[in-house]
């Protein structure tokens, strides 16, 4: 008998501690789902964390109208077959409604706007924690971000305000209208989570694996062709076989020419390869603190 | 979790948590963009963000120290403000870096980043030799017990390479760990700059003969850092699915914080003290024989006990320490001072309790480990000795014994922020 854990066992260990400190700590918590494999890891830990009782937070996830239609699927097979509970916030109604205003232009993106559904979102629910799947390693501003990230009133970050965390403590104590953002995967990086995910052998979306699809070049990222980009005249569609790395919006997710099919090709494919995975995303190329920017305004 | 298949990882990698310390001018940044570059978890396009950034700026070379400086305040001060993690992997062993600033008000985040730590990076400039700042990193190190440290002469290309310095320096911190609480020290002379004995061996100091630091972050041992002797279980959630087909099942959630747990072991529950045997460990890929730190498993006992969050399951034979009255080592968080015979929320293990801060027992200097007994003023940043009373009695372990039960936060019930970090003596 071996008396050490390995690394994915010591991260899925150290994550459903944090998700099974949340369900103890917090009267109403709600996992944001975005479709993307970390929230995907995120629900299926969660599924763990309470076995054999069902996952105790509702699934939130904010519907920009601008998903890949196999984000949507999937996200359904999920809800179904582990039995979770989902609710979904629209950017279209919101922009019906005339709440938000959507952005106009070549490069335009709902990715801006869903931040006012969140929140909207979160206050409706009224709920206390909002698990998130980001990552440290994924952008500078996320390397400091703590496991249990206090949000103020407005459902801002600020960086100088959070609060220490030391060993396994957690302080979730929070003052009526606040809330906290909680992030069970912070130490997982990009590897961690495919090589997990592998050995699991849980079920993904397609879209992470290649297949071919119309898509054009701009700015050297390529977009898939969709109803929802319009394109310069000279950008011109091509079929390529491509998957994604990361599923956001079709108007700002970058995919790549691939051709892994299998996730073991995909874990090759991650560990040569020298762009990190947000080098795809539209949203993050608009400055160099573009990150930083949005989380303060109280992004995932 | 299953099985491992061969194609995900070539074998079992462990994961080693490390901290580093060190001031602006050490060149901590420097060597941890060295150590993500040379390990080459530096991908393309952040490399070429900062190469541009150094260029705009007019500095000369690629400056690995914009890699860590997260924040825009921080870029534009030139300063780290906050505990930063970064992450690579090589074949042998992911590593998560806690880098952490080092100047004396930072005192508090060197003890976040130091709380979770395996081993300790101490840098020091090998034109300064052991300053104040590195003498302050040792203790933090071993306040903390963290088991290894490892002390960096940097910079040893500005000292031509010499032996006479290094052994100088090496024998200076030496005289000065012997007061220290640390088991475990190495010295390795290294450029982050340059890149000499971080991840390849040096052809300039070929009087060093020990490993590169790379080398010994990939092999010390780190297997027996947690405590596999005192069986502690800390309840943290129990689960309760409601449904027809699990309609009397009752589990115990939590994580192993000491010892190894088996099938069938008498144990006792506190606090009640009621004895009775582990009749099913599990996790939600099946039934496991014995658990020990720090996997996360569910638990069942043979009788029908009432237990909830904030108790423990330990060994009959082998019990932690009950006690309302207990004497704290801790760290200072806060910008508002401590309140001697002020109350606080208390934090341990799994359970909230409050306390009320009874004596301050002395105030201890970080630079000297002098012992401050009429200093009573306790600020962020200071570490000192106290004594707390709680509500209902803990169940703790000496923090050099385990650093798990030895542990608690203290929060302030009025703005809810953490004011301090204490470790049981």
């Amino acid at each position: 008998m071996k008396y050490y854990l390995n690394h994915l066992e010591e991260l899925e260990s150290e994550s459903i501690f944090i998700l099974r400190e949340v369900a103890a700590q917090f009267e109403n918590p709600v996992i944001l789902f975005s479709g993307g494999k970390d929230s995907i890891l995120m629900v299926y830990l969660a599924i763990k964390a309470f076995h054999p009782a069902r996952v105790p937070f509702p699934l939130l996830h904010i519907d920009t109208g601008h998903n890949f239609p196999e984000t949507l699927e999937y996200r359904d097979w999920l809800v179904n077959h582990y039995n979770l509970r989902m609710n979904v916030g629209s950017v279209q109604k919101a922009i019906d409604e005339g709440k938000i205003k959507e952005e106009k232009g070549f490069n335009a993106s709902r990715n801006n706007l869903q931040t006012y559904v969140l929140l909207d979102e979160l206050e409706k629910g009224k709920y206390d924690a909002a698990l998130g799947g980001g990552r440290r390693d994924e952008e500078k501003a996320r390397a400091k971000e703590r496991f249990f990230s206090h949000r103020d009133e407005f459902g801002q970050w600020d960086p100088k305000n959070q609060r220490p965390e030391l060993w396994n403590l957690f302080n979730g104590r929070k003052h009526f209208g606040e809330h906290f953002r909680v992030f069970p995967i912070s130490n997982w990086t990009e590897l961690d989570v495919w090589r997990y995910l592998a050995v699991e052998e849980f079920p993904l979306p397609n879209l992470y694996f290649a297949h071919m699809r119309k898509v054009f070049e701009r700015d050297g990222v390529l977009l898939p062709d969709c109803e929802y980009i319009t394109r310069r005249p000279d950008e011109m569609v091509k079929e390529e076989l491509i998957r994604c790395r990361t599923i956001g919006d079709m108007t700002c997710t970058g995919v790549w020419r691939s051709s892994a099919s299998t996730i073991e090709d995909i874990i090759q494919e991650v560990a040569v390869s020298r762009l990190t995975e947000r080098g795809g995303r539209a949203d993050d190329k608009r400055s160099e603190t573009s990150m930083e920017d949005r989380k303060k305004q109280g992004y995932f | 979790m299953k099985q491992q298949n061969l194609i995900t990882t070539d074998k079992y990698i462990e994961l080693l948590r490390f901290t580093t310390a060190g001031s602006v001018d050490d060149g901590k940044s420097t060597l941890i963009g060295r150590l993500l570059y040379d390990s080459k978890s530096i991908f393309q396009d952040q490399y070429d963000a900062i190469e541009e950034v150094s260029k705009r700026r007019g500095e000369e070379g690629v400056n690995f120290a914009l890699l860590t400086d997260g924040l825009k305040a921080e870029r534009e001060q030139g300063i780290t403000i906050d505990v930063a993690y970064r992450y690579f992997t090589t074949p042998k062993r992911k590593f998560i870096i806690a880098d952490t600033p080092g100047h004396i008000q930072y005192t508090r985040n060197m003890v976040t980043g130091a709380s979770t730590a395996n081993v300790a990076l101490v840098l020091i400039d090998a034109r300064q030799g052991v300053l104040e700042q590195t003498r302050r990193h040792a203790i933090i190190a071993s306040l903390l017990q963290i088991p290894h440290l490892v002390i960096c002469i940097n910079k040893m290309d500005l000292v031509d390479y010499s032996q006479e310095i290094y052994d100088r320096i090496h024998d200076e911190f030496e005289a000065f760990a012997g007061k220290l609480d640390v088991h475990d020290v190495s010295f390795i002379p290294i450029s982050a700059l340059r890149g000499d004995n971080v991840v390849d061996r040096s052809p300039n100091m070929p009087w060093y003969e020990g490993s590169t630091l790379l080398y010994y972050l990939e092999n010390v041992h780190i297997a027996s850092d947690y405590n596999f002797i005192d069986c502690r279980f800390p309840v943290q959630y129990v689960v309760r699915p409601y449904t027809d087909e699990y309609h009397d099942y009752r589990g115990y959630a939590g994580r192993i914080a000491g010892g190894i747990f088996k099938k069938g072991d008498e144990v006792m529950l506190l606090p009640s003290g009621f004895t009775t045997k582990i009749s099913k460990i599990e996790t939600y890929d099946g039934e496991l024989e014995e658990a020990f730190p720090p996997m996360s498993v569910t638990m069942h006992i043979e009788d029908d006990f009432d237990v909830s969050r904030g108790d423990m399951i330990v060994r009959v034979n082998n019990v932690p320490r009950q006690d309302q009255d207990v004497d704290l080592m801790i760290c200072w968080f806060n910008e508002r001072p401590l309140r001697e015979n002020g109350k606080y929320l208390l934090r341990h293990t799994t359970k909230e309790a409050r306390c009320i801060i009874r004596e301050v027992r002395y105030r201890m200097d970080v630079n000297t480990l002098h012992r401050d007994v009429a200093s009573k003023q306790i600020n962020m940043n200071d570490i000192a000795r106290i004594t707390i009373r709680s509500t209902v009695p803990l169940f703790v372990d000496a923090y050099n014994k385990n650093r798990i039960t030895g542990s608690v936060i203290l929060i302030d019930e009025g703005t809810n922020e953490t004011v301090a970090a204490g470790m049981v003596i």
